[in-house]
């Protein structure tokens, strides 16, 4: 393999990866507020992207998806309200599983409000025959921007759980939920935050990869199903762990095409992430604490 | 005015008196015919089977408006098969026993078509699919039809083009579905027939979103031209990505590209694919005498006109399949499934907007080479490819 041609699937994979990096972070968000794994993940980022290529041709693409990203965060906050807290006496794995009906409620809506029609969200600069060429591989300027945004989320996200009060709170909670409700916290509303955040993240990453891949209401499980792998892979709960086996599992993926058929990507991804999981039950980078089942 | 009214009354009674016994002395006339529709209204071929539910039910309707079949009202039973074949096969058993139709329109895709065929075939219920693989009507069962044109057809004519234009050796791409396989196996058993090379041919997910590290493959094997057989959304992103990484091969694809949708999805990429299709995307460019030239402008702006959207060959499978019933059983007097299947194959020269369909005992989909066309994209809308 020439140089060009490593690039090439270099790029193919970053790519990948920051696809599935956007949806294990949702994952990962959620999982540490309520330890719960939420599988309308993968309709949050279907939504933004849906939502984002309704408005687009009416509105400047920036606002487009700015209320894609709103709307979109409304929908967690409101399925977490309304669905989630009212189960949460009946335990975590009941909810996981009304995640599951969530996420087919959310598909089944999309169906009738949009249709079933494949759509897409314009290019952020060019279109879809631009191309920019780096060190003798071609690339959409697309590219640029989903891993910007993924760069720009994961250093967002650490800031904001290292510096603000809510971010602090958020963490607080997760380590110790009594603990955090006697200093005044209180844990609902951190709940709340964190589902508003990771539907906005979802949303976000619908909107950034739709021009390349387009979007349709059908899009959410394959993603949730990348996602929570990801999640898996670099260890529940830890959204820098996500996005550094989001890469990895996109490299492997793309890399992998090189000496088996495309078909047969997924069991070479899927073959090494059941080794880590064998050898490492808490992920690449994940610890114990981190992964133990957590109460609502 | 009480006399006016009385008058009124009057003669409401006279004629619902005339008219009453007339209905009673015929009573099987009011009896509907009962036509099973089973389509993937959802699900991953929903691009498809929505179009050809809507457009079966605009037919039906459009029908019974106008006397029905034999004067008899045609009940259409819709089932969502979302694609599943497991699905297919319940809603067919269900239609046969318990709906007891005369006979069975659609699965959309292949694989469904290709696991009730022996439901239909064994039970003696008519299917006609809209489904194109060629093994379902290859070898012939006597109540198994199919109106899209066989694979073979648009492969061929893929291979004409690509003699013409000089090319010898190409990349095949395929989606991991019925359709995709059933593409990439005919692609493959055609190709040494054309003097063609088949340097790489791949599978792929269908639900793929990005395939530039598999046209990185493709691009590296020095191929010529790019053969993608899939649905949406891939062949819009088989398109975009050939773009992106700068390749210059010509993209062919599918009959699965005959829907503006994927143009519009596909944008500027769209440009210069080349694919095979009926005629029905590019009618208006038929010449006054050709016979769907009416019936296929007609159902463009019907279909527009009621679901605002472009009609797609898909939805006129349709039509074709309800058409066709409806010729078979008024030639045939009678909505028995024996009776049914002996008068389709005796349809010569029906339009449809698949082609002009000619059954036999020997042939059950009814359509020859000619009724495929090579068709290109330019600014955005398709135009008959002419080799320029």
């Amino acid at each position: 393999m020439d140089a060009s041609l490593f690039i090439q699937y270099f790029i193919s994979g970053l790519t990948y990866g920051s696809i599935y990096a956007a949806v294990a972070i949702g994952f990962n968000i959620i999982y540490n507020a309520t330890g719960i794994i939420n599988f309308a993940q993968g309709e949050f980022a279907m939504l933004g992207g849906m939502i984002a290529s309704v408005l687009a041709p009416s509105m400047p693409l920036v606002l487009a998806i700015a209320i894609a990203v709103m709307a979109t965060a409304a929908v967690g906050v409101a399925v977490e309200r309304l669905v989630l807290r009212r189960i949460a006496r009946f335990g975590v794995l009941k909810m996981i599983i009304a995640t599951v009906g969530l996420s087919i409620v959310l598909r089944e809506a999309a169906l009738l409000l949009w249709g079933e029609s494949v759509r897409t969200v314009p290019f952020f600069t060019g279109n879809e025959v631009s191309s920019v060429t780096m060190l003798g591989a071609h690339f959409s300027p697309q590219v640029f921007w989903i891993v910007l945004s993924i760069g720009l989320v994961t250093a967002g996200l650490t800031l904001f759980f290292k510096l603000t009060m809510t971010g602090k709170a958020m963490r607080a909670c997760s380590a110790n939920r009594e603990g955090a409700s006697l200093c005044g916290i209180s844990p609902g509303a951190m709940v709340a935050v964190a589902f508003g955040m990771s539907a906005a993240i979802g949303a976000l990453g619908g909107c950034v990869v739709a021009p390349l891949t387009q979007t349709h209401y059908a899009l959410g499980s394959s993603l949730a199903i990348k996602g929570f792998t990801v999640a898996a892979f670099g260890g529940l709960g830890n959204s820098l762990a996500a996005v550094a086996a989001g890469m990895l599992l996109g490299m492997l993926e793309s890399f992998s095409i090189v000496v088996v058929p495309e078909a047969y990507k997924d069991v070479v991804t899927i073959a090494v992430l059941l080794a880590v999981l064998v050898a490492k039950p808490t992920g690449l980078f994940g610890s114990r604490a981190a992964g133990a089942l957590k109460a609502y | 005015m009480p006399t006016v009214r009385i008058a009124r009354l009057f003669l409401a009674v006279a004629l619902a008196a005339f008219l009453v016994p007339a209905a009673f002395a015929a009573p099987a006339s009011g009896e509907p015919i009962k036509i099973g529709a089973i389509f993937a209204v959802t699900g991953g071929a929903a691009n498809l089977g929505a179009p050809e539910e809507r457009t079966a039910r605009m037919v039906v309707e459009e029908m019974n408006k106008s006397g029905g079949i034999m004067g008899r009202p045609v009940q259409l039973i819709v089932k969502d098969s979302g694609g599943s074949s497991d699905k297919a096969i319940s809603f067919a058993k269900q239609l046969i026993d318990e709906d007891e139709v005369a006979a069975i329109i659609g699965p959309t895709t292949s694989g469904e078509t290709l696991a009730i065929k022996d439901i239909c075939q064994k039970s003696g219920v008519v299917l006609v699919s809209c489904a194109s693989a060629e093994t379902i009507t290859t070898p012939v069962a006597k109540y198994i039809f199919k109106v899209p044109p066989k694979d073979n057809y648009v492969t061929e004519w893929i291979y004409k083009t690509m003699n013409d234009m000089g090319i010898k050796k190409i990349g095949v791409l395929a989606a991991n579905t019925g359709f995709g396989n059933g593409g990439k196996a005919q692609l493959e058993k055609y190709a040494s027939q054309y003097g063609i090379a088949i340097a790489i041919s791949e599978v792929y997910d269908a639900n793929a979103t990005d395939l530039t590290a598999l046209l990185t493959k493709v691009n590296a094997a020095g191929v010529q031209a790019v053969v993608n057989w899939s649905i949406e959304p891939a062949q819009a992103i088989v398109a975009k990505n050939m773009r992106q990484l700068k390749m210059s091969q010509k993209l062919f694809q599918s009959h699965g590209f005959a829907n503006i949708k994927y143009v519009e999805a596909a944008g500027e990429a769209a440009e210069g694919v080349i694919f095979p299709c009926s005629r029905l995307v590019v009618a208006d460019f038929l010449p006054d005498s050709h016979p769907q030239k009416k019936l296929l402008q007609k159902y463009n702006a019907d279909y527009k006109a009621m679901f605002k959207e472009d009609a797609s060959t898909f939805g006129g499978h349709a039509i074709d399949a309800l058409t066709i019933l409806k010729a078979a059983i008024e030639s045939a007097k009678s909505a028995e499934p024996d009776k049914i299947a002996a008068a389709i194959e005796r349809i010569s020269n029906l339009s449809g907007t698949a082609g002009v369909f000619s059954f036999s005992a020997q042939d059950h989909n009814g359509l020859g080479m000619d009724s495929v066309v090579m068709v290109t994209v330019k600014n955005g809308k398709f135009v008959p490819y002419t080799g320029k």
